[in-house]
């Protein structure tokens, strides 16, 4: 099958000031050459702790930030040379949506739902005419079972649910092939978002929709993604099939962010701890594992030659000297 | 459970709003017993955080307490004189609050703020707060407390500013911790840093900790018993295996049929339809939860509703238990 979404190195440094006329230029390496391929219909997982660049690739991938280097294709067509304002009015953006975290901060307070919704439409199909813009808004508030007794409320009188609804509605209002989502249930309680994962894994079924879905939750993308994506400090540690990463994770880092899940019933093996921050995505050393100095099993190879991502198996890659 | 060290009795609390009186506690009844570790459990907005800032006499000045009791260690906390109430405050009991970076003070350096409730409650000279600082600090495994101590929240990963909460919190030697949701918006990695610590501290000093969460997965793993709670009333109390294993309130059995890690695939998943009842209402049912219940009978719609002992330590507030 041909992909939908093809990255190759896609690169995001963020210039820093410098600190004297003559200390050197620094960079902060949000995502550091990162490779992914999505087919149509496919639903990946990206996984990682806060800083791990994930929200960034995510957002390089829906073009709404420029890439540093690297390349994006969407269908086949190089989608990277277009600049994030000049992107934001080609065709293309359209098939791209994105589904943002906090549904009470992403959404406009002053509007009310079928403005939020409309929104999208009139701005990228904008030669529809009055009739076309309700029926299209109507039927994506259905699509999400929205009711439509909800249409003309503000944000404030919907519940987080349903504002997480209207998110998702407004996204794929204008039909998208791939919809990017930023964790977009950490703010749901436990009982709703059980809701807004079915209802995710029915657009993807029944529309054929592709998810890239960014969460530090991997027994939430275990249950949505065929396929788990774990990034630490901008590169990609492991991926492959979501089943097989989550029963076991090759990396060690893969495997702590596994373990750190609490679990209803009592574990059978002791958990593996991090203690320690990541080290800063600023002038960390190349020559060495990014991992360094939180990984339970460092070696002193490990401190000598940074790792590259490798295969493990026919569909997995493992960035690690000793996984096996 | 041991003796209990707080003890909460008929706790009623209403809220007085321009759009009516709420009942956003009816009738909650707990205890928390010495070095034990209870999560009180609820979605939002089932009065989970009240009950917290009940105890700690923080609620808001809309809030009434109508009746009821708090006890701690025997004595009721609720007919306290205000000065009492405040030595009491910060000494006896503390609590952590949900956000990090909004409960701490921007414009001071953590280890003021750690030294701020150490003088309030057991003045010393400044060299001694700043030794007693660092100590606290190295309680709550900060990297480099003595550099630390002198840092801004800002300049401090959100793990780490919970840490200092917490590290404020027990500055001086509490016997109850309520923690407030003190890990939401960290990472897994880091919440699973923060929630070991607090229980060995909890194991390590017979504190005492009402942990406050939606997660039940993160009660369960942590947790001596749990406290379900739904619109204000206590539904089911018990030992947390027997919870995970032999739910009885239809509440409860739903709640864990909505955590990812419990089922094998999506389909499994069951989220709880409808939403919490209005509490401005003035015809609630005596169960809270029987329009969203698909056990209801009629007999649940007649009459006050009492949590009956279903097994030792186990009580469940419903007509039609499973």
């Amino acid at each position: 099958m041909t992909a939908l979404l093809e990255a190759r190195g896609l690169t995001k440094y963020y210039p820093l000031r410098r600190p004297g006329p003559f200390a050197p230029r620094q960079q902060l390496r949000a995502v550091d050459g990162v490779d992914l391929t999505i087919v149509p219909g496919e639903a990946v997982g990206l996984v990682g702790e806060s800083g791990c660049g994930k929200s960034t690739l995510a957002r390089l991938v829906c073009r709404l930030l420029d890439p540093t280097a690297g390349t994006l294709r969407l269908n086949g067509t190089e989608i990277s040379t277009l600049s994030a304002s000049a992107f934001a009015r080609s065709a293309a953006r359209r098939q791209i949506q994105m589904v943002f975290q906090d549904p009470t901060e992403s959404l406009n307070p002053r509007f009310p739902v079928f403005e939020l919704i409309a929104d999208p439409i009139r701005r990228l199909l904008p030669r529809e005419g009055r009739a076309a813009l309700r029926a299209r808004v109507a039927a994506a508030a259905a699509a999400v079972n929205l009711p439509p007794e909800l249409i003309d409320r503000f944000p404030h009188q919907l519940s987080g649910g349903q504002k997480a609804r209207v998110g998702i509605a407004r996204a794929i209002a204008v039909g998208p092939q791939l919809l990017v989502l930023d964790e977009p249930t950490s703010a749901l309680d436990v009982s709703v978002q059980a809701t807004v994962l079915q209802l995710l894994d029915r657009l993807r079924r029944e529309r054929g929709i592709a998810l890239l879905f960014v969460s530090h939750d991997l027994n939430v993308v275990r249950l949505l993604c065929d396929r788990i994506v774990v990034m630490y400090l901008g590169q990609v540690v492991e991926s492959g099939p979501a089943a097989a990463v989550y029963a076991a994770p090759a990396h060690p880092y893969a495997r702590a962010l596994l373990s750190a899940i609490p679990s209803l019933t009592p574990r059978e093996q002791a958990r593996t701890r991090l203690d320690g921050d990541p080290q800063s995505p600023i002038g960390a050393p190349l020559d060495r594992c990014r991992f360094c100095g939180r990984c339970p099993e460092e070696q002193p190879e490990c401190g000598r030659r940074a790792p590259a991502l490798r295969p493990l198996d026919a569909e997995r890659q493992v960035r690690c000297h000793f996984a096996r | 459970m041991t003796q209990p060290l707080l003890s909460l009795r008929g706790l009623t609390v209403d809220f007085v709003t321009r759009s009516g009186t709420v009942n956003v506690l009816d009738d909650v009844a707990f205890d928390i017993g010495l070095g034990e570790i209870v999560g009180i459990i609820g979605e939002s907005g089932s009065g989970k955080s009240v009950t917290a800032y009940s105890v700690m006499g923080i609620l808001d000045r809309a809030a009434r307490i109508r009746t009821g009791e708090i006890l701690f260690d025997g004595t009721d906390v609720l007919r306290m004189s205000r000065a009492a109430r405040d030595r009491w405050r910060g000494k006896d009991a503390a609590i952590v609050f949900q956000n990090p970076r909004t409960a701490l003070n921007p414009i001071r350096t953590v280890g003021d703020q750690i030294a701020d409730v150490m003088a309030r409650h057991t003045p010393a000279s400044a060299a001694e707060l700043r030794a007693r600082t660092v100590a606290a600090l190295k309680q709550v495994r900060a990297p480099d407390p003595e550099r630390r101590m002198h840092a801004y929240p800002f300049e401090l990963s959100g793990g780490l500013c919970q840490r200092v909460g917490i590290a404020i919190a027990l500055a001086c030697a509490p016997r109850l911790l309520i923690a407030d949701e003190p890990t939401t918006g960290l990472d897994v990695t880091t919440q699973a840093v923060v929630m070991d610590l607090i229980r060995s501290l909890a194991r390590s000093r017979a504190l005492s900790v009402a942990l406050i969460t939606h997660d039940l997965a993160l009660a369960a793993e942590y947790c001596d018993r749990l406290v379900i709670m739904h619109a204000g009333h206590v539904v089911e109390v018990a030992p947390t295996a027997r919870i995970v294993a032999a739910a009885r309130h239809p509440y409860t059995a739903r709640l864990l049929r909505s955590v990812p890690a419990q089922v094998a695939s999506i389909g499994e998943l069951q989220a709880i339809e409808g939403a919490l009842p209005d509490l401005r209402r003035r015809d609630l049912p005596p169960c809270r939860f029987a329009e969203r219940c698909d056990r209801r009978r009629p007999a649940c719609d007649a009459g006050r509703l009492v949590p009956q002992a279903v097994a030792p330590g186990h009580t469940v507030a419903c007509r039609n238990p499973l």
